[in-house]
């Protein structure tokens, strides 16, 4: 019965061709069209080869965008990193009630849906009544009395990447905790007898170690932010001005506001090839992980 | 030896207030009477309890509706993937074949599929086909996001259990059809459970093709867009918007509770190999 496991994976394939790598093939087909409202609702999109693509690179603003999502993605994973692998050591050292409690309240952060995290987040800047202007202006900052955060560009997306790393540190952090309690306990005691301190513990026992476990991590974390949509468009839909506009962002807006399909496909088939590069690392990196497949 | 182990202490609590404060803000200031809420000094625990927020948020126009369509499309697309991925992860986990390997890279690739970036070819296709505004389109949607991830893991759940005992039944009569149905699906279950769980809150908290492709018929917006647009909804009621956000952060909560341990051991391994 040869033909069984074809029959059995038969559906996955079908479903993923259609669903999956038909729209992909589409939108690179939109991408060198003059796809605009007129075209989607009577079709007949005439080919027009790379001129979306010249037309996007060619506009400032794109570069601008580019150079922010890249910002926005160094600034969210550095900051993810070094809490999560913090929180991860932290999380070692600690006794075992401290730990679960610590623990209960990461996976707490991790449960909370992106949506009501972004309505949270809205309340918790709010202008008169957030509690954040409230506790400014208790610790002496008094220019923080309703003090308008979603109104200027830079504080908006410090709030997006309050939210964004407040809601990757658990996965993150948990992961890599698993992980440092995989490494023998000998090593520390061996090192420690040596007189090692704990910083040198990290450097040359822990993070060595670990560094598939950390390449992995990081390669995860900057596909996520890099990819982010639904945290800036529920708080801010890139604004104000296009102060948080990164390129999914920017995609969308041109496609769904400007009714620019093809432009709107050709920037998020370039910000797919950005990702592509990021992807190809962490590829390379989890089939080390996985010797057998 | 006490005071040394202070400072470690202190960060753990720091680290729980940072994570915990804003899920704890939200709830108190969803049982907080309006009072309160709009008083020039926040109060930091209970004092009166008020049920009233949840009573706007209830019966604020369409929100049972939009309960429904969300359990609709998440129940859905996940029965859905569950039944494939059933298939495929048994090819996969005990079958050899030619083509086994090329399989299983593609399922790790579309697991990583960045659905973002598909936002646009989706409304085209979803307009093409008469597809949009219909429930049906997004529960299609949410079956193949969670698809790959659910292969994944009921094939690491399926490895785990020994083949011995399929083959044990084979050989006392049964065919592979009953050996799979009464030796290993009730081994599988909890593996089931939990996948179609994760499956679930994925599914429950997916914002940005239901809010693209459901448009002209608000009716069948889901809880996660009309949330998000509570302002038109509740105006500056900050009591009911966080009413609503709690009452939508329940079903979460209550998968999660009910996987507990293996949240942290077997989702992570799921989630970082793949």
């Amino acid at each position: 019965m040869v033909f069984w496991p074809y029959l059995l994976v038969a559906p996955t394939v079908l479903a993923s061709a259609y669903l999956l790598l038909y729209p992909l093939v589409r939108n690179a087909v939109i991408s060198v069209q003059h796809f605009r409202l007129g075209e989607l609702i009577r079709g007949g999109a005439a080919f027009v080869g790379l001129a979306n693509y010249r037309e996007a690179l060619a506009d400032p603003v794109f570069w601008a965008v580019v150079r922010r999502t890249l910002l926005f993605t160094a600034v969210n994973v550095v900051l993810i990193m070094v809490l999560s692998t913090a929180v991860a050591l932290l999380l070692s050292a600690l006794g075992k009630w401290l730990r679960l409690l610590v623990m209960g309240c990461l996976v707490l952060t991790w449960a909370t849906p992106i949506i009501a995290a972004t309505t949270v987040f809205q309340w918790l800047f709010q202008s008169r009544l957030g509690v954040v202007n409230w506790v400014l202006v208790q610790l002496g900052f008094e220019r923080f009395q309703d003090y308008t955060w979603f109104a200027h560009g830079t504080s908006t997306f410090g709030i997006l990447v309050a939210l964004i790393v407040w809601q990757s540190v658990p996965f993150a952090a948990l992961s890599l905790y698993s992980a440092m309690t995989t490494v023998p306990s000998e090593l520390y005691e061996s090192a420690k007898i040596d007189g090692a301190g704990a910083w040198r513990l990290f450097t040359s026992i822990t993070f060595p170690i670990l560094r598939p476990m950390f390449g992995l991590i990081l390669s995860l974390e900057v596909i996520w932010v890099f990819k982010s949509f639904v945290q800036i468009w529920a708080i801010s839909q890139g604004g104000p001005g296009d102060a948080t506009t990164t390129l999914p962002v920017y995609a969308f807006q041109i496609a769904q506001s400007l009714n620019k399909y093809d432009l709107g496909a050709a920037v998020s088939m370039i910000t797919v090839l950005l990702l592509v590069v990021v992807l190809l690392a962490y590829f390379r990196q989890m089939f080390r992980q996985e010797a057998e497949l | 030896m006490t005071w040394r182990r202070l400072p470690l202490a202190f960060s753990a609590l720091l680290v729980c207030v940072v994570a915990v404060f804003p899920v704890y803000w939200m709830v108190l200031t969803a049982f907080k009477p309006t009072k309160d809420i709009q008083a020039p000094t926040p109060t930091f625990w209970p004092t009166t309890v008020s049920f009233d927020h949840f009573a706007t948020a209830v019966h604020a126009s369409g929100f049972w509706l939009f309960w429904r369509n969300s359990l609709v499309v998440s129940i859905g697309g996940v029965l859905l993937a569950l039944a494939v991925a059933l298939l495929a992860a048994f090819a996969v986990a005990r079958m050899r074949w030619k083509g086994r390997r090329g399989f299983i890279l593609m399922v790790f690739v579309a697991q990583m599929t960045p659905w973002e970036a598909l936002l646009i070819p989706m409304y085209v296709i979803a307009r093409d086909t008469d597809m949009l505004d219909k429930l049906s389109m997004l529960t299609l949607i949410y079956f193949m996001i969670t698809l790959p991830f659910t292969i994944v893991t009921l094939r690491g759940f399926l490895g785990a259990i020994p083949v011995d005992l399929e083959e044990a039944a084979l050989v006392d009569g049964c065919t592979r059809v009953q050996a799979f149905r009464r030796i290993v699906f009730p081994l599988l279950a909890p593996g089931l459970m939990s996948t179609s769980l994760f499956g679930f809150i994925t599914a429950w908290n997916e914002f940005a093709f239901a809010n693209l492709l459901i448009i002209k018929n608000r009716d069948d917006r889901t809880l996660p867009v009309w949330l998000s647009s509570f302002s038109n909804t509740f105006g500056t009621d900050w009591g009911a918007t966080m009413a609503a956000s709690t009452l939508f952060m329940v079903p979460v909560l209550l998968v999660f509770l009910a996987l507990q341990g293996r949240v942290t051991s077997g989702i992570t391994a799921g989630a970082v190999k793949g």
